[in-house]
C-alpha cells in the first residue's frame, strides 16, 4: 500500500514537472527545505574539518608532556575556543537542525515544505556569515583564547584588548539570530502543517525532538544575545555589568550564560535522541517501546534542562543551599533520560534486530550516552564536583555523553537517509569498518581521560607533569584512530556519491514505518503536494501499519 | 510553476527570493563595520549595511505585502501559521529582556545573589523622579494601548477612516515617547559610564525604547497600508502582528517603570534629578 502511494504520488504530483531553479540562484535564492538542508550539511561538513583537525592538534600537542609544537599558549587556547564553538553552534547544531531537521520534518509530518521557506533560508546564510565572524575572529589580534564559555575577566577589554572577542561575539549573535529565526520555522512547521490525521501523539519522535529542540532554541538564545550584548558594551561602550571596579560581577556572565548553555547541550542532544529513536525501531522491526512516554520523557528533559545552570557553577562560591537545589534538580533529569534508555533497550527487546551501519551507530550511541550519563551523575553532586571540577574528567563526561553521542547520531542519521538524500545506498561493509575505527578510537580517545581527570589533571593547559604521561598516550592514539574514522567517513561521503547503488524508496523494508520512505529515492524537489491521509497506526511510531493513501486530489 | 497545477494542500510554496543572501550580507556588513567602528574606524561600512538592511526590509515585506494582496498564498492555514510565528518571535523578544531585567536584579537584590548592593541605587546616584516623566511615559504608553486597540475594533468593523485615524494616534503617541525618552536621558543625572546603575538603566531602558521605535515604524506602515486599504475585517495580519507588538512593548514597559524607576528610586532620599 505504501509503495503503491508512493507510486501514485509520483505521477500526479511530480513525474515530469520536477521543476526547479537552476544554477547558483538554486541554493543562493533557494526556498526549499530539501535544498537547504543539503547547504546545512555541508556547512557543517566544513566545519567539522576545522574543528575535528583543531582537536586533533592539540591531542598531538597532548600526547607526551612538556610543549611539543604549541610555544604560544595563546594560541593553545584559541584552539580550544575555536573548537569548542565550531562543533557546537557550526557542526551538530547545523546538521542535525538544520541538515536533517530541514530534510526529513517536513517529509515525516507529510508537509510540502517549511512554514516559512523564506526565513528558512536565511536561518542558513546567517548561519553561514557567523562561521565566517568566527574563523575571522582567528585572525585578528592573536585570536579569541577564552574558551566557548567566554567567562569575564578573560574575555575583557583588559585581556583581550583586540577585536578578536567582539568577532566571536558577533559570530555567536549572527548565527544566534538565524537559529532563533529557525526555531520559529520548525515549531510553526509542525504545529501548524502536519497531514490531515497526523495528530501530535502520531508523530515521528524525530519531529518530536526537532519540536523540543526548537522551543529550547527560541527561549534559551535570546538570553544568550543579551548577555553577550552586555558583554560587547563592558568591551566597547564603558557598562560594568561584568566589572566588579563599577559595581558589577562577572558571575552574572556565568548565570546568563549557562542559562542558555545547560539548554544548549540538551539542544545538541535531543535531535539525537529524535534520530535513535527512528533507527532503533526502524532496525528493530518494532515500533517504539512507550512512544508517548518517549515524547514527553523528551519534554521533560527540556523543561528541566531551564532550571539546573548553576551545576556549572558549584565552585564559584555558591551557597549551600542554591548547591543543594542544583544537586537535587540535575539528578532528577536522570529520570526522563533513563526512561529513554530503557524504552531504546525494551524496542529492541525481542524485536528482529538488522545490524546495519545505521543500527550499528544508535546501538554506539546509547552505550556512549549511558557512559557520559552515569559519570553525570557523579558530576551533578556540588561535592564530588568540587574535586573534578575543570579536571579532564569534566572533558570525558561532556564528550562522551554530548559531543560524539550527537556524533554518532549524525553518522546514523547520515547512512539512514543518504539514500533519500541522494539516491544512492552507502556501501554496508565500509559503513560498518568505519563504525568500528570510530567506535574504537573514540573510546580510546575519551575513556582514559576520566583516570587523567580523577588523577587530578586540569583542562586546558598544554603542558602536564610527567605522571600523567601514560594515559595522554593512549588517549592521543585513540585520536588517531578518531582521526582515521573521520577521514573514512568523508571517503564514504565522497564513495557514495560518485559510486553508491541506486536507492529504493525504501531501502529498510518493514521497520521502516515514517512517511519519508513512501516517497521515491533521491526525494523529488516537491513532496507531499497530495499530503497523505495518516490513520491510527499509520506512520506514527505508535503505529506500524502502512495505510497511507494520498488525499484525493480535488 | 508548474507544481501548482496540482497543489491541492493549503500551504505557500515560496518562489526562490535574493531577499535572505542580501539580508545575510546586511547583517555580515554590520558586524564587521561595527567591529571596525568600535575600534577607532570609521562608520562607513557599518553605515552601508544599515543601509542595505533597510533596503532589504522594504523588498522583503514589499513582496510578502504583494502575495498576500495576490489573494489565493495566504489561505486561512498560512494566516494562522503567521500568527503563531510572531507570537513566537515575540516570545524570544521576552527573553532577550529577561537577560537585562536578570542583571537588574543581579545586582541589586541581595537576596538572590550575595555581592548585590545593598544599597539600591548606589552611592552617588540621583535616580529620575519616578512621578515626573517616566509616569507621564507610563500614561503615553498605556493610552497607546488603549488606541491601538480601538483601531483593532475598527478594522474588525471594517471602519476604514477610524482605523487610520486611531492607528495614526497610536504611531504619534509612540514618537512622543521616544521625544520624551531623549528629553530623559539628556537630562539624566548619572553618565552612561557611572557604573552598574547606568548600566543596567541604559541597556534595559535604551532597548525598549529601540522597540519603541521598532512598534512605531511598523504602526507607520500599517498606517499607510490601511489608507491604501490593504486591511479587511477577515485578513490584517500585518495590523494584528503590529497591535501585538506594541503590547509586547507596553508590557515590558510596565515591568521597566515598576522595577527600574519606581522600587529602584524607592531607596533614594534625597532631591531627585530631572
Amino acid at each position: 500500500m505504501a509503495h503503491g502511494a508512493a507510486a501514485g504520488h509520483g505521477a500526479h504530483a511530480h513525474g515530469e514537472h520536477d521543476h526547479h531553479p537552476t544554477g547558483w540562484k538554486r541554493w543562493v535564492y533557494s526556498t526549499n527545505h530539501k535544498d537547504i538542508g543539503t547547504m546545512y550539511i555541508v556547512l557543517s561538513m566544513i566545519a567539522a574539518l576545522l574543528g575535528g583537525l583543531m582537536s586533533w592538534y592539540i591531542r598531538l600537542e597532548l600526547a607526551e608532556p612538556g610543549i611539543q609544537f604549541i610555544e604560544d599558549t595563546q594560541f593553545y587556547n584559541v584552539l580550544v575556543t575555536a573548537h569548542g564553538f565550531l562543533m557546537v553552534f557550526f557542526v551538530v547544531m547545523p546538521a542535525m537542525i538544520g541538515g536533517f531537521g530541514n530534510w526529513f520534518v517536513p517529509l515525516m509530518v507529510g508537509a510540502p515544505d517549511m512554514a516559512f521557506p523564506r526565513m528558512n533560508n536565511i536561518s542558513f546564510w546567517l548561519t553561514a556569515a557567523g562561521l565566517v565572524l568566527l574563523v575571522m575572529s582567528a585572525f585578528v589580534g592573536g585570536g579569541p583564547g577564552t574558551g566557548w564559555t567566554v567567562y569575564p575577566p578573560l574575555s575583557s577589554i583588559a585581556y583581550h584588548p583586540d577585536a578578536a572577542v567582539d568577532f566571536g561575539i558577533l559570530a555567536l549573535h549572527v548565527a544566534g539570530a538565524g537559529s532563533i529565526l529557525g526555531a520559529i520555522n520548525f515549531i510553526v512547521t509542525i504545529l501548524n502543517m502536519r497531514s490531515p490525521g497526523m495528530t501530535m501523539h502520531r508523530m515521528p519522535l524525530f519531529a518530536w525532538s526537532i519540536l523540543i529542540t526548537a522551543f529550547l532554541l527560541l527561549l534559551a538564545l535570546p538570553v544568550l544575545a543579551g548577555a553577550l550584548t552586555m558583554l560587547l558594551t563592558d568591551r566597547n561602550f564603558g557598562t560594568h555589568f561584568y566589572d566588579p571596579a563599577g559595581g558589577g560581577d562577572p558571575l552574572l556572565w556565568q548565570h546568563l550564560f549557562w542559562f542558555f548553555g545547560h539548554p544548549e547541550v540538551y539542544i545538541i542532544i535531543l535531535p539525537a535522541f529524535g534520530i535513535v529513536s527512528q533507527l532503533v525501531s526502524t532496525f528493530s522491526r518494532k515500533p517504539v517501546f512507550g512512544y508517548l512516554g518517549m515524547a514527553y520523557a523528551m519534554s521533560a528533559i527540556g523543561v528541566v534542562g531551564f532550571i539546573v545552570w548553576a551545576h556549572h557553577m558549584y565552585t564559584t562560591g555558591l551557597g549551600v543551599n542554591a548547591r543543594a537545589y542544583f544537586t537535587t534538580a540535575t539528578l532528577i533529569i536522570a529520570v526522563p533520560t533513563g526512561i529513554k534508555i530503557f524504552s531504546w533497550l525494551a524496542t529492541m527487546w525481542g524485536g528482529s534486530i538488522d545490524f546495519k551501519a545505521p543500527m550499528l551507530y544508535a546501538i554506539g550511541f546509547i552505550f556512549l550516552f549511558v557512559v557520559g550519563g552515569v559519570t553525570g551523575v557523579a558530576l551533578a553532586n556540588a561535592g564530588i564536583d568540587f574535586a573534578l571540577h575543570d579536571t579532564y574528567y569534566v572533558v570525558a563526561h561532556f564528550h562522551y555523553v554530548m559531543a560524539i553521542a550527537a556524533i554518532f547520531a549524525m553518522f546514523g542519521g547520515y547512512y539512514y537517509w543518504v539514500g533519500k538524500m541522494t539516491g544512492r545506498q552507502y556501501n554496508e561493509g565500509l559503513a560498518k569498518a568505519q563504525f568500528w575505527l570510530f567506535f574504537i578510537g573514540v573510546n580510546l580517545l575519551f575513556f582514559p581521560q576520566h583516570f587523567l581527570g580523577l588523577a587530578g589533571m586540569p583542562r586546558r593547559i598544554p603542558d602536564y607533569p610527567d605522571v600523567y604521561a601514560g594515559w595522554n598516550m593512549v588517549s592521543s592514539f585513540g585520536a588517531l584512530l578518531t582521526m582515521l574514522g573521520t577521514f573514512m567517513f568523508y571517503f564514504i561521503v565522497f564513495h557514495t556519491m560518485r559510486s553508491g547503488k541506486p536507492a529504493e524508496a525504501n531501502p529498510w523494508g518493514e521497520g521502516a514505518t515514517t512517511l519519508e520512505w513512501t516517497v521515491p529515492s533521491p526525494a523529488p524537489f516537491h513532496t507531499h503536494e497530495v499530503q497523505p491521509v495518516i490513520s491510527a497506526g499509520d506512520h506514527g511510531n505508535g503505529g506500524h501499519g502502512h495505510g497511507a493513501h494520498p488525499r484525493p486530489a480535488e | 510553476m508548474a507544481a501548482e497545477t496540482v497543489k491541492s494542500h493549503p500551504y505557500h510554496i515560496v518562489d526562490p527570493s535574493p531577499w535572505p543572501a542580501t539580508g545575510t550580507l546586511s547583517a555580515f556588513l554590520i558586524a564587521t563595520g561595527g567591529i571596525w567602528f568600535m575600534h577607532g574606524g570609521p562608520p562607513l561600512l557599518l553605515a552601508a549595511g544599515f543601509a542595505l538592511l533597510i533596503f532589504v526590509f522594504y523588498g522583503w515585506w514589499r513582496d510578502v505585502v504583494k502575495e498576500s494582496r495576490a489573494g489565493t498564498n495566504h489561505t486561512d492555514e498560512v494566516a494562522h501559521g503567521l500568527r503563531v510565528g510572531f507570537l513566537l518571535f515575540i516570545a524570544s523578544e521576552v527573553m532577550f529582556f529577561f537577560a537585562f531585567f536578570w542583571a537588574y536584579f543581579h545586582s541589586s537584590v541581595p537576596a538572590i545573589n550575595r555581592v548585590a548592593h545593598t544599597v539600591w541605587p548606589p552611592e552617588g546616584i540621583i535616580p529620575f523622579d519616578t512621578w515626573g516623566l517616566p509616569f507621564l511615559n507610563t500614561l503615553i504608553l498605556l493610552t497607546s494601548g488603549a488606541t491601538v486597540t480601538i483601531a483593532h475594533h475598527a478594522v474588525v468593523a471594517g471602519d476604514k477612516k477610524k482605523l487610520v485615524l486611531w492607528t495614526g494616534i497610536t504611531a504619534l503617541l509612540g514618537i512622543i515617547f521616544l521625544i520624551c525618552q531623549a528629553f530623559e536621558y539628556s537630562h539624566a543625572a548619572f553618565g552612561f559610564t557611572d557604573g552598574i546603575y547606568p548600566s543596567t538603566f541604559f541597556m534595559a531602558t535604551g532597548f525598549h525604547g529601540f522597540h519603541v521605535f521598532v512598534g512605531t515604524c511598523f504602526l507607520i506602515v500599517c498606517f499607510f497600508r490601511a489608507r491604501a486599504g490593504h486591511f479587511t475585517p477577515q485578513k490584517h495580519i500585518g495590523f494584528e502582528a503590529a497591535a501585538w507588538y506594541w503590547h509586547f512593548v507596553d508590557v515590558v514597559w510596565l515591568f521597566l517603570f515598576v522595577a527600574v524607576y519606581w522600587w529602584g528610586s524607592s531607596g533614594y532620599h534625597g532631591p531627585m534629578g530631572h
